[in-house]
């Protein structure tokens, strides 16, 4: 431990909920995009799951909306070591889509991609079991264009990079393969616990 | 592995300049050199860091104070310098009101503090000097951008740089004293005699992408959200193609 001269730091809130190196960003939800934000109508939204699944499936915004709501409410965490607590999202449980299109006993991984291009990988065990949505509401409001509306990736236990905003589709695979931000340096899966910033984490 | 997934989008995402990422995971120590104002809220902290691994223009880095209690803050901060294998990094904070770091460095740090530093982090927003480069920035948005600058400076390099950079009023201009014949300011709440007052628009973006270099530009744009959404979405409607911008959006 490096002790920095004169530094006292904020309050200490002993908050069980604060991952390491993380800070609580209170009422900002900061907009980390390294693309253009895109000019997407809920109309022209489509969701689609395939690869290694018994029946791909495209879903059109009519489509997923008809299927039964899932919410979440809790916290979500930024690589840049920002948390934001207490954030509401509601859209449809990932589960949901799974149990449509049925993924193979081979499926490991799955890239999820924008309708930007933007891609990001993650493991199968991290999309199921109640832990991963597609999300189109904030707060009781429909999920604001900067922050990935119509309708985004939301996958809150992990940093928030592999929540894909103006998610387009899931290509599940038998094995891992790196999406965009894994490429620029940061790390495969993403865990904010243990502190999975960067490659080598 | 073999065929990498290739999404089937409406829309492209600009593609990865390849960086070492060898140094990333490691933390060093960084004693601090300097201090120079830059602004009433803005300041320039030069750092030794003797094991740094050189950077590219635009990279950030990580930066992590330590309470004697054991308390951690942490910061990306975009990188100002440019690389000059100086084993010399520069940051060039705002003083953010409350901010526990930003506060720390503008109202205790001196010569000879250390800190932790990891990096440098990310290949997306860099810029290695190969190919025509339209900067756009607004406050401290500027930061990574003049890393970009002074590299084309350093090494005298001839391919096209243009920076497009928006302040309050002359006073807020981060760089002033350093910008030159490649920069046009825009003031949005007062500027000198004759200089007209306003947001940046159309007709400050639309004679840099009037003249097309070779290859067209590659855009990066700095800045707080709202900048940034404004500032892109003028370069597209100028025609600027989308899968050649890059953003860099300040929390």
């Amino acid at each position: 431990m490096h002790i920095t001269r004169g530094f006292t730091g904020r309050p200490r809130v002993d908050d069980p909920g604060l991952p390491p190196g993380q800070y609580d960003a209170g009422d900002d939800w900061p907009v980390l995009s390294a693309e253009v934000t895109p000019d997407l109508a809920p109309a022209d939204w489509t969701f689609r799951v395939d690869g290694l699944v018994e029946e791909p499936r495209t879903w059109d915004w009519e489509d997923a909306h008809r299927l039964p709501p899932s919410a979440y409410e809790g916290a979500i965490h930024c690589v840049t070591s920002w948390s934001k607590f207490g954030v509401r999202f509601a859209g449809v449980s990932l589960d949901t889509f799974w149990d449509v299109v049925r993924p193979h006993g081979s499926a490991t991984h799955a890239v999820a991609y924008s309708h930007t291009g933007y891609t990001t990988n993650l493991p199968l065990a991290d999309l199921t079991g109640g832990r991963a949505w597609i999300a189109w509401e904030y707060d009781g409001r429909p999920l604001a264009p900067e922050h990935g509306g119509p309708a985004r990736l939301l996958v809150p236990h992990l940093y928030f990079w592999k929540s894909a905003k103006w998610i387009a589709g899931l290509r599940v695979l038998d094995h891992d393969e790196p999406g965009f931000w894994e490429r620029n340096g940061y790390h495969e899966r993403g865990n904010p616990w243990e502190e999975q910033r960067y490659s080598g984490d | 592995m073999t065929d990498t997934f290739v999404p089937p989008t409406r829309f492209a995402v600009p593609g990865r300049i390849a960086v070492s990422e060898q140094a990333a995971s490691v933390w060093q120590t960084a004693t601090l050199t300097g201090i120079r104002r830059e602004t009433a809220r803005a300041g320039t902290f030069r750092f030794a860091v003797p094991g740094w691994p050189g950077h590219l223009p635009g990279q950030h880095l990580m930066v992590r104070l330590t309470a004697e209690d054991g308390y951690v803050a942490q910061r990306h901060y975009s990188i100002a310098s440019a690389p000059d294998d100086s084993g010399h990094v520069e940051l060039t904070l705002d003083h953010v009101e409350g901010g526990e770091v930003s506060g720390w460095f503008h109202s205790v740090a001196r010569p000879g503090d250390q800190v932790e530093v990891r990096g440098p982090v990310s290949g997306f927003f860099a810029w290695p000097g190969d190919r025509p480069a339209l900067l756009i920035g607004a406050g401290s948005g500027v930061v990574p951008l003049m890393s970009m600058v002074r590299h084309h400076r350093a090494r005298n390099l001839t391919v096209p740089l243009r920076l497009l950079v928006s302040a309050r009023s002359p006073e807020e201009l981060i760089y002033a004293r350093e910008l030159g014949a490649e920069t046009t300011p825009v003031f949005t709440r007062s500027a000198p005699e004759g200089v007209p007052v306003g947001r940046m628009a159309a007709a400050h973006v639309a004679p840099l992408l009037a003249e097309q270099p070779s290859g067209g530009w590659e855009a990066y744009v700095c800045g707080s959200n709202s900048f940034a959404e404004h500032a892109s979405r003028l370069l597209v409607t100028a025609g600027q193609p989308v899968d050649r911008i890059r953003i860099e959006r300040f929390g």
